[in-house]
């Protein structure tokens, strides 16, 4: 396998308009003969169905949700960036760029990044000319905020609705190419395996949800936007249904996955409430504006009424630690530090498996400076968000956050077109892992998505179909058949183990493990246990699984076991990537890497490259290929927030 | 693509018929209770004013086709968007609570049909002769004021009309303001003003007509 | 921390043409901390324990933006509390010994698939007779040389934070979708960026709303009370408004032409 990155040499504003300009198209005439399977139907997914079916491509998008309406992007609260500079403040592409590669702690693609910020402008174009509602001032001009800790104002916004409304606007596009017939929708279809022929992608087999029907479809080119896989934990703010079920399918069939040990925490989420809990809600970072975080100085206060701690007895660790940023630091350090404090026994509310995990947000000083009218009208309806969760009023009792798996920012490896390893395989959105690097800047991963989406893929895909000749794929033809086969083999064995334990009570076992051992901190000792118990775990589940019903009826059970049995594999290869990644890098954070000040301490001699793993049919021994990474524009440095 | 439905063929469109129609009769009611009211201004005045209405002649015919027009397509409406209404929810609830709507317009497709019966009732009770007048009177075309005082003071048949007056002002509490909304009028500026301008209209409207009613059974006009 | 038992009615159906019926479990020993959704998790691993079917029900992001979950709870599209999806539904709005009725969204246009899991593609459906703008992707002008006034923009954000749940035709009397098909067409047709397709998108989305087989609106307010997202019946007026204009003022309709 190698790794090509394709990536163009020279100016780097120019690096773009001239790999289009090279890249071959289609003749309009020509292209209904192109069929192209896009799965999923977020803003990558759906946004590059719309705009491949606009340009008059045959085009199949399936989605696991009821609606392509309802894809995981519509949960992303804060905004979407993009260098326009209305405000007038120093942004720049350059600098939207600049921000993104640091931000990425100096392990992503140059060439991509300049891209993706390049196109953010266009991006908000075209969602106001659909008719996306983003924020507006009184003279109807856009209004902007700054978001994340970021220097300038870049951030669109609709109202704490941002994802959900950008997702609208590339499904009515989407809806839009469906009623005119060019693109094919099909809801409540799981892709189970991808379908090569002659090393090419060429299709995938997918299960109807409702009827439980394998089915095989074929194409000229295959997209996967299936997003992230952030669900390996159980518990994250990503939906349920979340998988990664499409890109390890993939991955098995020689895509490479790239950096997976590259999981963000978002420190502002719900604390676990009890081990019935099924997922964690995120709280819009904007609450540490004004909140103050803090836990009791001493263990004992912890179970405590919060009021009756006296302010000498609260440490306000943030503020204390880092005076200049105080408690808006980011994201990975603050949620490392509340991990911190609650390992040292400091943290609040309920013990769940004997540990309080839960740090103060307090609004108590913001009130009393500000008035409880101001908060109410910043912060009320997450305060209210926060009480329907809880039970607890945050104008009266400190709210309690803790940090949450939130984004993944590996992926399929990807070159500059977005194809993987596998020609004739592209990955967009969440799905790959070429723009963040080490570390997602806030409000950027929409901006990513619909980058990929509207302004890449429809460039890059028929670049290769214009350029790549292929015979057509019977269904008869035997990889195809094969490819059912081994779908139908597998649901079989699921559901034939009969054992005792449910899908979700293995699922809460591999997330325990994950979560501790690859979670916010890692070290050695710990990744290797954890490389350990997975695949005694794993093994379990083929052993002592429990699935209820039959394959050809709606079931959810069924649909859960085979997501599971494949982050089995993949939280395997998170620890092995961990562990083989010793150094620490944005959210990575290897305990044996610390700098001085306690940041994360990268090793740009021997890590400034990509981890991409490749399968080998052993889950337990990839192997392992690298990408160098150079940085001509951006000098590597160290991030300091002291 | 399909082609759009007609304007009839759409709920939206069957719902402007209703309000229309249901508007038409809706200032009818105010033009026929105020007439009546003159029955406080003694019988001179209201026989003149119902000979008065008998010599406009045609135009008098072209109002009662209007109505009758009017009546046949809100029924038809009411018809055919029932029909829809419970087979476009199929199977019904077990259990199914409704905290935000009125008493009134979950009755609507009741008072309708208890609204139509007594117009029958009421039509027939001012025009043939025999119908339901205290037992010495008997019915005189020309004095439209003795059949109102003598058509009341039966105690039953005053009854029945206090009772379709409640089924009245229940149907025009919401179907005055929902012809409104029917229509589009709304904005949030006037939309509390117009809820309660309509149905303190369509309260005025019961209210007048009881007066009449109640007057003649409490003795107050002979 | 209170735990509480319940008793639940719950209507099972194992699949579209199969008969359904109410089947009682208990849920004992309920966190009122617990979501609606995971309370019926621990029923679930209680009924796989027994080697029974777990209980279908549509969930997804469990926060109350996908608009996936949709249960009708003792009478009430999305339970008791207002602007509330049942994933964010907390066991604090019950009692112990309440016995609760969990019923699917019942509408001939939502008809069920399994258990509480109904088919709403008839709103893709909707969505797809015009709510959309027709643009496609590439250079349009630049965002700011269209200016929106804020008041506009509100009023359209409202409309749009539609999350095409159902609760609206599940709550209605009539099985209405008027509450839904007007949104849409409000957040468009607030903005400028809606108006040239205004007209005929109002026609074409109440036409296919109809198609659907969902009822009539009689302004119960039913939708309103039960929208998680609190979207205003002031749109069905604006919807009605503008079909009446758009019939009265609109040319015969020529066949569409785009894409």
């Amino acid at each position: 396998m190698q790794l090509l990155s394709k990536a163009p040499t020279g100016p780097i504003e120019t690096r773009w308009d001239r790999h289009r300009f090279e890249m071959k198209l289609v003749n309009p005439a020509n292209r209904r003969k192109h069929t192209v399977i896009v799965v999923g139907s977020g803003l990558a997914g759906g946004a590059g169905a719309a705009t491949l079916g606009e340009q008059g491509y045959n085009v199949l998008c399936f989605c696991y949700q009821d609606s392509p309406r309802r894809a995981h992007s519509i949960a992303a609260q804060g905004g979407i960036n993009a260098a326009k500079n209305y405000p007038n403040d120093g942004d720049s592409v350059y600098r939207l760029f600049y921000d993104t590669v640091k931000g990425g702690d100096f392990r992503s693609r140059e060439s991509n990044v300049y891209r993706l910020a390049q196109v953010s402008v266009n991006i908000i174009d075209q969602c106001v000319a659909q008719g996306v509602p983003f924020a507006r001032e009184y003279g109807g001009l856009l209004a902007n905020r700054s978001f994340g800790g970021a220097q300038v104002s870049r951030t669109f916004y609709a109202r704490g609705q941002t994802g959900q409304q950008l997702l609208l606007g590339a499904y009515q596009a989407l809806e839009r190419q469906v009623a005119a017939g060019i693109v094919k929708m099909f809801a409540r279809h799981e892709m189970l395996e991808l379908i090569m022929v002659d090393g090419v992608a060429r299709g995938i087999v997918t299960r109807d949800m409702v009827s439980g029907k394998l089915e095989a479809f074929t194409a000229d080119a295959v997209v996967l936007a299936t997003g992230g896989y952030g669900n390996v934990f159980f518990l994250s703010t990503n939906a349920k249904g979340c998988n990664v079920t499409a890109t390890w399918r993939a991955h098995r069939k020689g895509a490479a996955f790239a950096n997976p040990c590259f999981t963000q925490i978002h420190p502002t989420c719900i604390p676990v409430s009890g081990d019935y809990q099924s997922k964690l809600t995120l709280m819009s970072e904007s609450l540490r504006n004004d909140g103050r975080v803090w836990v009791p100085k001493n263990a004992a206060d912890c179970g405590k009424d919060p009021a009756s701690i006296p302010e000498e007895d609260r440490d306000y660790y943030l503020e204390r630690l880092y005076p200049s940023f105080g408690n808006l630091v980011p994201r990975d350090i603050a949620s490392r530090r509340a991990k911190d404090m609650c390992d040292q026994g400091r943290g609040v509310g309920p013990e769940v498996a004997g540990v309080r995990r839960g740090v103060y947000l307090d609004f108590r000083d913001a009130v009393k400076r500000l008035g409880h009218a101001t908060v109410a009208e910043r912060y009320g309806n997450l305060f209210e968000m926060y009480e329907r969760i809880t039970g607890e009023d945050p104008y009266k009792v400190p709210m309690r956050i803790y940090p949450a798996t939130h984004y993944t920012m590996g992926g399929l490896w990807v070159d500059y077109n977005l194809m993987s390893t596998i020609p004739g395989l592209f990955v967009a959105g969440e799905a790959n892992f070429s723009d963040h690097g080490a570390n997602r800047l806030g409000a950027s991963a929409l901006m990513q998505g619909l980058a990929d989406g509207y302004f890449v893929l429809p460039y890059t895909v028929a670049n290769y179909l214009g350029s790549t000749k292929l015979e057509k794929v019977s269904e008869s033809h035997p990889e195809v058949r094969g490819a059912v086969e081994s779908v139908q083999t597998r649901i079989d064995k699921l559901l034939s183990i009969q054992g005792k334990r449910s899908p979700d009570s293995f699922h809460r076992e591999l997330g325990h493990i994950i979560w501790d051992d690859c979670g916010m901190a890692r070290n050695a000792a710990g990744l290797t246990r954890a490389l350990e118990k997975i695949p005694a775990l794993r093994e379990e589940f083929w052993q002592n699984l429990r699935v209820t019903g039959s394959g050809s009826e709606l079931n959810q059970s069924l649909e859960k076991a085979g997501r599971i049995a494949d982050f089995m594999e993949l939280g395997e290869l998170m620890c092995r990537d961990a562990l083989e990644r010793d150094e620490s890098a944005g959210c990575h954070y290897r305990e044996e890497h610390v700098t001085p000040e306690g940041e994360a301490a990268r090793d740009d001699e021997k890590y400034c490259h990509v981890q991409a793993w490749e399968w080998t049919g052993d889950p337990s021994a990839p192997r392992l290929h690298k990408e160098q990474l150079q940085f001509e524009f951006v000098k590597p440095s160290q991030r300091s927030y002291k | 693509m399909q082609k759009a439905l007609t304007l009839l063929d759409t709920t939206v469109g069957k719902k402007a018929v209703m309000a229309l129609t249901g508007l038409v009769w809706f200032g009818f009611l105010v033009g026929h209770m105020l007439g009546n009211l003159q029955v406080f201004l003694g019988p001179e005045k209201l026989n003149a004013y119902a000979q008065g209405l008998k010599a406009l002649g045609p135009l008098l015919w072209g109002a009662r086709l209007t109505l009758a027009a009017a009546l046949l397509l809100h029924v038809w409406a009411a018809f055919s968007l029932v029909g829809r209404s419970v087979a476009a929810r199929g199977q019904p609830y077990r259990v199914k609570k409704n905290p935000a709507t009125t008493y009134a317009a979950l009755t609507m497709r009741l008072s309708g049909p208890l609204i139509m019966l007594f117009l029958l009732y009421h039509l027939a009770h001012f025009t043939i002769p025999g119908v339901a007048m205290s037992s010495s009177y008997t019915h005189d075309h020309n004095d439209v004021y003795a059949n109102v005082i003598h058509g009341f003071s039966v105690p039953w048949v005053a009854a029945l009309y206090v009772l379709a007056q409640l089924a009245l002002g229940l149907h025009l509490f919401h179907g005055a303001w929902s012809a409104l909304q029917t229509f589009g009028l709304s904005h949030p500026r006037y939309n509390v003003l117009r809820r309660h301008a309509a149905q303190g209209i369509a309260g005025l409207i019961v209210l007048g007509n009881l007066t009449i009613v109640i007057a003649v059974q409490a003795g107050l006009i002979k | 921390m209170a735990n509480m038992n319940l008793v639940l009615n719950v209507w099972r159906q194992k699949s579209a043409n199969a008969p359904g019926q109410f089947v009682r479990y208990e849920a004992k020993g309920i966190s009122d901390h617990m979501s609606f959704l995971e309370m019926l998790d621990v029923v679930n691993e209680q009924l796989i324990e027994r080697g029974e079917d777990p209980i279908a029900f549509d969930h997804d992001c469990r926060e109350g933006i996908c608009g996936a979950c949709s249960l009708m709870i003792n009478g009430q599209a999305h339970g008791p509390r207002q602007q509330t999806t049942t994933c964010q539904l907390h066991m604090r709005s019950f009692k112990d010994g309440d016995e609760l009725t969990i019923e699917p969204w019942r509408a001939a246009a939502f008809p069920v698939l399994r258990d509480l899991i109904v088919d709403r593609s008839s709103f893709d459906r909707i969505i797809q007779a015009g709510g959309y703008i027709s643009v496609r992707t590439g250079a349009p002008r630049d965002a700011n040389e269209i200016l929106v006034p804020k008041t506009d923009a509100d009023e359209s954000m409202d409309a749009a934070a539609c999350i095409g749940c159902g609760a609206c035709v599940a709550a209605c009397p009539n099985a209405s979708a008027s509450l839904f098909t007007a949104a849409k067409l409000g957040h468009l047709g607030l903005l400028p960026q809606g108006q040239p397709e205004r007209m005929a998108r109002t026609r074409n989305m109440v036409s296919q709303m109809d198609r659907e087989g969902f009822g009539h609106c009689t302004n119960h307010g039913e939708c309103e009370h039960a929208c998680p997202k609190g979207i205003s019946v002031a749109f069905i007026a604006r919807m009605n408004r503008d079909y009446l204009k758009a019939m009265a003022t609109q040319p015969v309709e020529r066949d569409n032409d785009d894409g």
